[in-house]
């Protein structure tokens, strides 16, 4: 399954929840356009919700990085929600999980952007 | 990249059939998906009139996949560390140490032209993982 992304606002907070799989040609390029609009619109404060990302490669892992890093260059601010187990175990194993700000509750993620 | 997703389930397959479990069928399938991956993109630089070519097998004690490409070939010893510092937040460079991660041994050898990975799983003696 492709990569679907539904946008809400939370407080000032926009989530991106995303189903499906960050992959080369199957999502990257969908996320990154997402997440360059946002900063584009003047948004700083997105929230990734992962609960629904069954699949993710190496290039969608970079895809992380970049969109956290375009944020951050922005001055805005990028965090992850509700890792999957696979995608929490690939997170480890590169050292990402040292780089992002990890949230299990969306609460929590929300009250950590103020 | 078509092909990618077909050496992918391929492999899937074979791991399920071998009775491995969800996690180990998903590391196999990633790692086989990564190689064919850099094949097709590092090796043959997406050019159409050069192949990738692919071998599965379950020899009763390993899962053995081969996947050469016919490009310029690379030194697999030289390759910047992904888990180092200064390439933590890089956007490429983690197929390799994935694939190195997720498997008990890869293999490199140059063909000239191109590259082979042979990734190997170790089986139990009734097909399931040591």
């Amino acid at each position: 399954m492709a990569l679907a992304i539904a946008s809400r606002e939370v407080d000032g907070v926009t989530v991106l929840d995303l189903s499906g799989r960050i992959t080369l040609g199957e999502g990257s390029v969908q996320l990154r356009d997402a997440i360059r609009d946002l900063i584009g619109k003047g948004q700083r404060r997105i929230l990734l919700d992962l609960g629904e990302v069954n699949y993710i490669d190496s290039s969608g892992l970079g895809e992380l990085v970049s969109a956290f890093t375009t944020a951050k260059n922005q001055g805005a601010n990028l965090k992850l929600l509700k890792l999957t187990k696979k995608v929490h175990d690939l997170l480890q194993l590169t050292k990402l999980y040292t780089v992002f700000d990890i949230y299990d509750d969306e609460a929590s993620a929300i009250a950590s952007f103020k | 990249m078509e092909s990618v997703g077909q050496v992918e389930t391929a492999a899937d397959q074979l791991a399920s059939e071998a009775g491995l479990d969800e996690d180990q069928r998903f590391h196999i399938a990633m790692a086989v998906r990564e190689a064919a991956i850099n094949a097709v993109l590092h090796g043959n630089e997406y050019d159409p009139t050069r192949q990738i070519e692919v071998s599965l097998e379950n020899t009763g004690t390993d899962l053995v996949f081969k996947i050469a490409d016919q490009g310029n070939g690379f030194d697999p010893d030289h390759l910047p560390d992904p888990l180092a510092a200064e390439n933590l937040l890089r956007g490429t460079g983690r197929g390799i140490f994935l694939i190195r991660s997720l498997m008990d041994e890869v293999h490199f050898r140059q063909l000239h032209p191109g590259t082979e990975l042979t990734l190997i799983k170790h089986l139990g003696q009734r097909g399931e993982e040591t």
